[in-house]
């Protein structure tokens, strides 16, 4: 077992995380560019001012307002029903087990144009009109599976004989719950939560099918890029996002790093 | 119902009363606990998706442009007139150079992070691939767009470093070229590869946890140098992982229409020919049937994998 790797390997991994990494740096770079009409590069000059300039855009107040609507809802939706299942399946060993665990995941297992399509076609065949409830629904579908991930993976950890401890002190269940499982659940909870809040702040795929006219942050980017108005504003924007999803994503990894519950694998 | 047995500690109040029954019926418990998630996801997601199903069936009159309710085959054989199948062609053979190139890329990562990085440095490792994974999907292909325009990064430093002739050589070739980066399948090939690498790296990390030291010391105490327990005892192990890997990718790859839209030729791919026909040509029986296409492809492409033993791997 050698212990320093060899040199080409360390190489190839360093040269491999630098494109996973640097491409952002330019994100920051050109939200500072003076050129507003093309994307040169080095950039002419630098300057504050387009963060000015995007912070009196209305529609950007609105698409950010709709966004974090939908997020905080769609997450408390997905908090409330990923734990429920988490409890089910920690516990309990049943019939159809196995086919209740692939309903949970096959939101996101599939490719996110099927489930905005198929939300679509839904919509369409009972004709519901667009609303702020459509995106929620969406949202909270593929947000589920990222809280029960979390939870799962702590209950699977918490052991039985606190839960029976606690029973035979006298505690009812709900005392245990409260006392016992809800402690030792919390973070893994609020992880949860948080991985769920920033990937539906993100959302653009599954949202285009069942946002109709309405504009969330994510959708107004994607405006702003197939046809560019102020191209640094949308970079402004783009550093908030940035900004936005990394504070819950790193606040998640250090709630639950010393396990393996983060599930990222399966986002 | 008495629930006081005799002799049972005085149980008081309903929700006592409650937890006891629960504790009694632990089946009822149960299905209380799941009634709710599987509410929602029996009918906002798989009534959704029989309903995508029951589109895909329907088809759309030629002249009015109405959707006519009615069982036909028709919207499937639309599938197979040259134009459409070109769409399916192209996006299966970018999904397949997309997951084949980001396996070479992910395996020294992966390799690297298995087997060198220890302690803080793992730490470190875990966190740098995990972060792109979550952070702004949307925002790391805008980046793209930024580096790879003609007025960009790359065309900077093709000029500074003399390489410019490569650069134009290659957008002249047919097929992988275009005007500049960012429009050409190149650009399309370079953005999927970076944003679904971390899809890959994870699993195949995760196998290469699980290989055992003593099996690698037991190949080095036969005999074996490092590039035969490289290739007979590390690589196959590793498989499980890479083919979990390209799960990921390959499904990704064949979903996304967002990609191709900003960086890429203006020829189509699979999603966005289901994109452009429920929107602006509001033909949602044709955009139905095709993306039943990336769930077959998805449903042959798991059987496999799971026969190789992805699954164990994930």
């Amino acid at each position: 077992m050698p212990s320093r790797p060899p040199l080409s390997v360390t190489l190839a991994a360093a040269a491999g995380l630098l494109f996973l990494h640097l491409p952002l740096a330019f994100i920051f770079l050109y939200a500072l560019t003076t050129e507003e009409k093309s994307y040169q590069f080095p950039p002419p000059g630098f300057t504050l001012k387009w963060f000015a300039v995007a912070w009196d855009r209305p529609d950007i107040w609105q698409a950010l307002g709709l966004s974090l609507r939908v997020a905080s809802v769609a997450t408390a939706l997905a908090i409330v029903l990923g734990t429920l299942a988490a409890a089910a399946m920690a516990r309990y060993r049943f019939f159809g087990r196995e086919a209740v665990s692939l309903l949970i995941t096959l939101p996101i297992a599939l490719p996110g144009i099927v489930t905005g399509i198929a939300l679509r076609a839904a919509l369409n065949l009972a004709d519901i009109p667009f609303s702020f409830w459509t995106i929620v629904i969406g949202h909270a579908t593929f947000c589920i599976v990222v809280v029960y991930n979390n939870a799962v993976a702590r209950l699977r950890r918490t052991q039985g004989s606190l839960i029976e401890a606690s029973m035979d002190l006298g505690a009812d269940g709900f005392q245990t719950f409260r006392h016992v499982v809800l402690p030792q659940l919390g973070t893994a909870l609020l992880a949860g939560g948080m991985l769920a809040f920033a990937l539906s702040f993100d959302e653009v795929i599954v949202t285009t099918f069942t946002a109709g006219q309405q504009q969330t942050l994510p959708i107004w980017m994607f405006s702003e890029l197939i046809r560019p108005r102020q191209r640094p504003v949308t970079n402004v924007v783009a550093v908030m996002v940035i900004a936005v999803t990394l504070i819950p994503i790193l606040a998640a990894y250090y709630l639950t790093r010393d396990g393996e519950a983060v599930e990222g694998a399966s986002k | 119902m008495s629930l006081a047995a005799p002799g049972a500690p005085t149980r008081d109040g309903p929700l006592r009363r409650l937890s006891d029954l629960f504790m009694r019926r632990p089946r009822l418990f149960l299905a209380l606990l799941l009634t709710p998630p599987l509410l929602w996801l029996g009918v906002a997601y798989l009534g959704s998706l029989a309903a995508l199903l029951a589109q895909s069936f329907f088809s759309i009159d030629e002249f009015s442009g109405l959707i006519v309710r009615e069982f036909t085959l028709k919207t499937y054989g639309e599938l197979l007139q040259p134009a459409n199948f070109d769409i399916i062609v192209r996006t299966v053979v970018m999904a397949a150079l997309v997951t084949l190139f980001g396996g070479v890329i992910a395996f020294p990562i992966a390799y690297f992070a298995a087997r060198y990085a220890r302690g803080r440095v793992k730490a470190l490792f875990y966190l740098l691939i995990m972060l792109p994974l979550w952070s702004s999907y949307l925002v790391r292909v805008y980046a793209w767009k930024l580096i790879l325009a003609k007025e960009g990064v790359i065309t900077y430093i093709a000029d500074h470093t003399g390489t410019r002739g490569l650069l134009d050589a290659w957008l002249s070739l047919p097929v992988v070229g275009g005007p500049s980066l960012s429009i050409s399948y190149t650009g399309t090939f370079l953005v999927f590869l970076y944003l679904w690498l971390p899809f890959m790296i994870l699993p195949i990390q995760a196998s290469l946890e699980r290989v055992p030291r003593s099996l690698i010391e037991a190949a080095g105490d036969l005999g074996a140098d490092a590039r035969k327990t490289f290739s007979t005892v590390i690589f196959p192990l590793a498989l499980p992982g890479i083919v979990a890997g390209s799960i990921f990718t390959f499904a990704l790859t064949l979903g996304d229409y967002i990609t191709p839209q900003i960086v890429g030729s203006s020829t189509l791919f699979l999603g966005q020919a289901v994109y452009t026909q429920q929107g602006v040509a509001g033909n949602i029986p044709l955009a139905a049937a095709f993306s039943v296409v990336p769930i077959v492809i998805m449903g042959i492409y798991l059987t496999v994998a799971k026969r190789m033993g992805a699954f164990d791997a994930l």
